[in-house]
């Protein structure tokens, strides 16, 4: 009987695992091993070179202005896009009647492909006929070169994808909002509660979990950010906007550089790890305190 | 509490500023598919004359028609394919004692914290050597399987009362019988959510679909997109909007449609 049972269950997870293992886990380690090695232009392993693909990496200007920019882009696009989408989660937990529209409104980046988002952007920032040339205009401040500034094309890629997360953060933060039991508010209203201590006493320590994993994700999501960068300025001007990802990609496709990419592929995944863990342990931590 | 009528106006008026200022690139991109190259060229945001020709081009001289053809077998694929492996995965994981179960859970949930940009170059390897680039089974089989679907319908699963299995183990039911007629239609919901989740994020896929394509033969829509603004179309905004207004509805119908299971779904398989 049991014996029956192992079988049958390996058969129903025998796709799964067949189809992670070649596609998730060979790789994975292929990359790991590919990151000491020298290659040649198709790809393939000349010698191995233990970890000077690494010191080569953490010692190149590029790699070194790479990992800072996408620092500082990770941490401002997951700092506005959390609190902005909390913001707008608030705004639309009113019963105001017809909120529904806005809700699907404030949702609908949620559908919005990268491609799409950053050819409408795109235009958002061109130089003279786009949208913020013409707020400068108007006010009349010099015209920005957006995409080819180096702060201003980061800014623009971080506006992009705050745009695009939104949607996603601020629907499951609506969730979290509305799931608060409203005879909390109610006892605030008698005590004569302000605004401000409704919401940093009751709203924001109820919501607490689900803005820890908003937070969670799209700091993940934002590590592996690519198609704005691909689009909107290429990783330039001068490597400025080259995130983690861009600069794998064009290491490994475009200079045919596949130990350098593999190493760079090595410390994005070290990166995403290190996030999952500390995820893990903060969310044992909690549970644990919970249950004392 | 009491809403007094100003406030409730006050209200209206800031959720209408937000709705349009969020909107405005997706407002401003109609706008210009809708304008001919000259009133663009003028600095016209609105259009002088409305034209629909920019939409008769897309159709006429691109190929987008046929990229969206591609991104919808793709997706449509792969949507299958994920719904049937977490199915099959999460009804073991739920409903089968076996052996190694936990460490089988625990290097499926591993698989999420390993990012797929971090796997590219030796699963281009793979299809280059399997010569499949260019074809539909390189952009769909490396994602067929899914440990976010298998997670959370592994929890949907969970949540099914006990004695719903008691009650078909007494009637003599079969694996198979029990999860057509007990847990698919029980876990609706969950399934429906996942399915469309997996079809938008199978849709809006940009980087392997770029990777595993160098021609036009299964090229997505968003590849085609992302030519168009590399080419010498570049320059032509009302064209390449049209174009980009054509992408972005399938999907914004699955967020209208599918907007009350995602805010349930996809929360309720990870957070506890």
């Amino acid at each position: 009987m049991h014996k029956r049972q192992n079988l049958l269950a390996f058969g129903l997870l025998f796709p799964s695992i067949l189809v992670l293992g070649t596609f998730v886990f060979y790789p994975m380690i292929k990359t790991f091993w590919l990151s000491t090695q020298t290659t040649d232009l198709m790809g393939n392993p000349i010698n191995s070179v233990g970890f000077k693909n690494f010191t080569n990496l953490f010692n190149s200007e590029i790699f070194r202005t790479s990992i800072t920019v996408t620092l500082i882009f990770v941490l401002v696009t997951t700092v506005v896009t959390v609190v902005l989408a909390y913001w707008l989660a608030i705004l639309a937990s009113s019963k105001l009647k017809g909120i529904g529209f806005f809700r699907t409104i404030f949702s609908a980046t949620m559908g919005i492909s990268v491609t799409v988002a950053s050819i409408l952007w795109l235009f958002m920032f061109n130089p003279q006929i786009g949208m913020f040339s013409r707020i400068l205009a108007f006010l009349h401040l010099p015209d920005i070169n957006w995409l080819s500034d180096p702060v201003w094309a980061l800014v623009a890629i971080i506006g992009t994808t705050v745009w695009m997360n939104l949607g996603f953060s601020f629907l499951i933060l609506l969730g979290a909002v509305q799931a608060i039991p409203e005879d909390l508010y109610q006892v605030a209203d008698l005590n004569g509660a302000s605004k401000w201590l409704r919401l940093t006493k009751i709203t924001l320590p109820a919501t607490e979990p689900t803005v820890f994993f908003v937070t969670v994700v799209t700091l993940i999501n934002a590590f592996q950010t690519f198609g704005q960068v691909d689009i909107l300025t290429a990783g330039g001007p001068d490597y400025h906007t080259n995130l983690l990802v861009y600069s794998i990609y064009q290491d490994a496709f475009v200079n045919h550089a596949v130990g350098r990419a593999s190493a760079e592929s090595v410390v994005l995944t070290v990166i995403i790890m290190v996030v999952t863990f500390i995820q893990f342990y903060l969310n044992k931590r909690k549970a644990a305190r919970y249950a004392d | 509490m009491q809403i007094s009528p100003i406030h409730k106006y006050g209200q209206y008026i800031l959720l209408t500023i937000v709705t349009l200022l969020l909107m405005l690139p997706v407002l401003l991109g109609i706008s210009l598919s809708f304008s001919t190259s000259e009133s663009i060229a003028q600095g016209h945001l609105i259009p002088d004359k409305f034209v629909i020709t920019n939409y008769i081009d897309v159709v006429k001289d691109t190929n987008m028609l046929k990229f969206l053809a591609h991104s919808f077998i793709v997706s449509s694929v792969v949507m299958v394919g994920q719904v049937l492996l977490s199915i099959l995965a999460a009804y073991a994981f739920v409903f089968i004692d076996f052996k190694f179960k936990k460490t089988a859970f625990i290097i499926l949930l591993s698989t999420m914290m390993l990012p797929f940009e971090s796997q590219i170059i030796p699963n281009f390897n793979i299809m280059r050597d399997l010569n499949l680039l260019n074809t539909y089974s390189a952009m769909a089989l490396p994602f067929l399987a899914s440990a976010f679907g298998t997670f959370m319908l592994k929890t949907s699963f969970e949540q099914m009362p006990a004695e719903l299995r008691q009650l078909s183990e007494i009637e003599g039911l079969s694996h198979f019988q029990f999860l057509r007629m007990v847990v698919m239609p029980y876990c609706k919901i969950s399934l429906i959510t996942f399915a469309l989740y997996s079809f938008l994020t199978n849709w809006n896929m940009y980087l392997w679909p770029l990777i595993s394509t160098d021609n036009d033969k299964v090229r997505t829509a968003q590849i085609g997109l992302r030519q168009m603004r590399a080419q010498d179309t570049a320059s032509n905004w009302g064209l390449i909007m049209a174009a980009t207004i054509i992408v972005v509805i399938p999907t914004l119908l699955i967020i209208f449609l599918g907007q009350k299971y995602f805010k349930n779904g996809l929360t309720s398989g990870v957070i506890k």
